[in-house]
């Protein structure tokens, strides 16, 4: 006896045929095409009922039953009887359950291709409520922070405190690498093209101006919406997962002046702080290029920067940066508030969260260097 | 029965999201002192029907009334102070993770007590004794187990003595034994502290032992199919579905009727 699966033809009278089945059944030793079989018995016309002999039937699995499934499904769409008498036991058994519970209507899902115009249509439906939902969310936000300017909001002052460490202290290391590294670069470009009229000198201001005007802030800004955004979102969608959320609110608690304000007050108070390290280091960075390679005296680099950043790119870069603080932590708040109900939701949220930190950083940007200009600033 | 004043009345209460129907024409009322079963299949709206009795989610139509008020047409203020008389233990705990445990019970009695700090730290020991957690009043959530947990949450349910207790699903994940615990440990609080006590759940041998009322929610008909105590339900309804439910698929009912 061969292991291959094979199947014998005998017809037994005008209306029955019998299939042998021999061999091992299984699903990794090339079983039959049901349509094949299916060919087969039409090809002896008149069939009103199959009988099955499996007795040669070595072992079988999965395979036997699919294969089965799909010859009953077409001898029931012709009209031909599948008597499942000559079948193994377990194999009759595991078909009946298979077929024991009707499939459901409408529960399987239909793939339909949305019309391109029906696309644009939902798209801009969901832009709508999108915007409303974050203008909402704005509005709330707002109110939290009167209540809490006249003494009725409450949060945790544990919880403020770590928020101000993470969010501060601990950006540290990684905004002074990030920014020192940008000043060494804004330099070393600007030293090829200034050096070839022998303006060295005013790597100073060019480094000075743009980190502290513009740089340092929006350096800042994008690395805490990579680092705290995230992390806001992560931790406030992983509440919402964890029901902590609807615990708050049914304790009276609201979860906007509770989780939301303190983040949003840290990071407006830590952000300026970042902003004048940044500044310093991305300055520090275009020094050492300007000393260390370009022999510029240190005094001549220290003056050249003093005197070519005025006051107002101070000032201009720290109010920048008190409103990226703002956008960054609304934007991982935000988020996470909006979180679904299930892991992959945390990690779209802080996905979400920190493009959308990045995107308001960028515009924030623009609008304010477009308002300077205009009031010539 | 401890006495039959009515406590919660739902009536006629319809629930959806958006345009999508949970349950409809549900009209029940439970009584001070019952221990009242939300039951169905899985999928069939009832911890939805848990979340808009606590606040959680406004009615699409219909009413609960909670103590003579209609609680969703209250104004939000008077909606927060009937929910401070809710206790709430969720399915998962839902303690706060940030907090020790402590932290996490003393919360509620800070925000509505005037209670000095010494005050709320004897409560705390109190309450966490009650539920066999004496000593875990510094650890944090994550660093006790599901079971735990659980007793956890149902102790910060209890801060501030409350005269409704919401349990979804309490004994979902916890060991036959701990799940029997629990069971008395709700009896025993219903008993001394006279709270009434809705619980989600389909756990039968909780609904048997400790549900005195109870709904049955019908995810295809989408609305309920039986009210009354549990026991009777086995004994005397004819309804196939119930039967089904109450018995684990043993068609009690072919035999009875």
């Amino acid at each position: 006896m061969t292991n291959q699966c094979e199947i014998k033809f005998t017809k037994l009278d005008k209306e029955k045929l019998l299939l042998t089945l021999s061999g091992n059944w299984k699903l990794d030793n090339n079983i039959p095409d049901a349509s094949v079989i299916e060919e087969k018995i039409l090809s002896f016309s008149g069939i009103g009922y199959l009988e099955f002999i499996t007795t040669d039937v070595a072992e079988w699995d999965s395979g036997i039953l699919t294969f089965l499934i799909k010859i009953n499904e077409w001898c029931s769409k012709n009209n031909i009887k599948m008597e499942t008498g000559g079948l193994p036991q377990g194999v009759q058994r595991l078909l009946a359950l298979a077929s024991a519970v009707a499939e459901r209507e409408g529960a399987r899902r239909q793939f339909v291709r949305e019309p391109i115009l029906s696309q644009i249509g939902s798209g801009t439906i969901n832009f709508v409520h999108s915007t409303i939902e974050i203008l909402n969310f704005f509005g709330e936000v707002s109110v939290a922070f009167m209540r809490l300017l006249r003494g009725k909001a409450r949060f945790r002052r544990a919880d403020f405190l770590l928020i101000l460490q993470d969010c501060g202290i601990n950006a540290l290391p990684i905004v002074s690498l990030i920014c020192l590294l940008v000043g060494l670069i804004l330099a070393f470009i600007a030293a090829i093209q200034l050096m070839m009229f022998g303006a060295q000198i005013y790597i100073a201001s060019l480094v000075g101006i743009g980190m502290i005007r513009v740089l340092g802030a929006v350096m800042a800004g994008i690395i805490m919406a990579g680092r705290t955004s995230a992390s806001f979102a992560a931790q406030i969608g992983t509440m919402e997962v964890n029901e902590e959320i609807d615990a708050l609110k049914t304790t009276g608690i609201s979860p906007i002046e509770f989780l939301v304000l303190p983040r949003v007050i840290a990071l407006v108070l830590m952000m300026p702080l970042l902003c004048i390290f940044a500044d310093l280091m991305g300055v520090l960075g275009g020094f050492i290029v300007g000393v260390g390679m370009l022999d510029i005296g240190i005094t001549e680099y220290y003056n050249m920067t003093v005197d070519s950043v005025g006051i107002n790119n101070f000032l201009i870069g720290i109010f920048q940066s008190c409103v990226f603080g703002v956008l960054v932590a609304l934007a991982g708040c935000l988020r996470g508030m909006q979180c679904k109900r299930s892991a992959s939701a945390v990690g779209d949220a802080a996905t979400s969260a920190v493009v959308t930190g990045i995107i308001s950083i960028v515009i924030a940007t623009a609008i304010i260097t477009i308002l300077c200009n205009v009031l010539g600033i | 029965m401890i006495n039959s004043e009515s406590h919660i009345t739902v009536h006629d209460l319809t629930m959806a999201y958006g345009s999508f129907v949970v349950q409809r024409n549900l009209t029940f009322t439970i009584n001070r002192g019952d221990i009242f079963i939300i039951m169905g299949g899985s999928g069939c709206g009832k911890s939805t029907l848990m979340r808009h009795m606590i606040g959680l989610q406004k009615p699409a139509a219909g009413e609960i009334i909670i103590d003579k008020l209609n609680f969703w047409n209250a104004e939000v203020r008077e909606r927060e102070t009937m929910m401070r008389n809710f206790g709430i233990l969720y399915q998962s705990g839902a303690l706060w993770s940030s907090m020790t445990l402590a932290e996490n019970i003393s919360l509620p009695l800070e925000e509505y007590t005037d209670l000095s700090s010494n005050d709320i730290k004897e409560i705390i020991s109190l309450k966490l004794a009650l539920v066999g957690l004496s000593g875990f009043e510094d650890y944090y959530p994550s660093e006790i187990s599901g079971g735990m947990q659980k007793r956890a949450g149902l102790a910060r349910a209890m801060a501030l003595d409350p005269e409704i207790l919401f349990f979804d699903e309490p004994s979902a994940g916890l060991d036959p034994i701990s799940a029997k615990l629990l069971d008395d440990l709700i009896l025993e609080l219903r008993d001394s502290l006279g709270a009434t006590v809705v619980i989600v759940t389909h756990e039968l041998a909780s609904i048997f032992a400790i549900g005195n009322n109870s709904v049955f929610l019908d995810p295809d008909t989408k609305t309920m199919i039986a009210v009354g105590d549990p026991n009777k339900l086995l004994a005397e309804s004819d309804n196939p579905k119930v039967q089904n439910f109450l018995t684990r698929g043993k068609i009690h009912y072919e035999q009875t009727s």
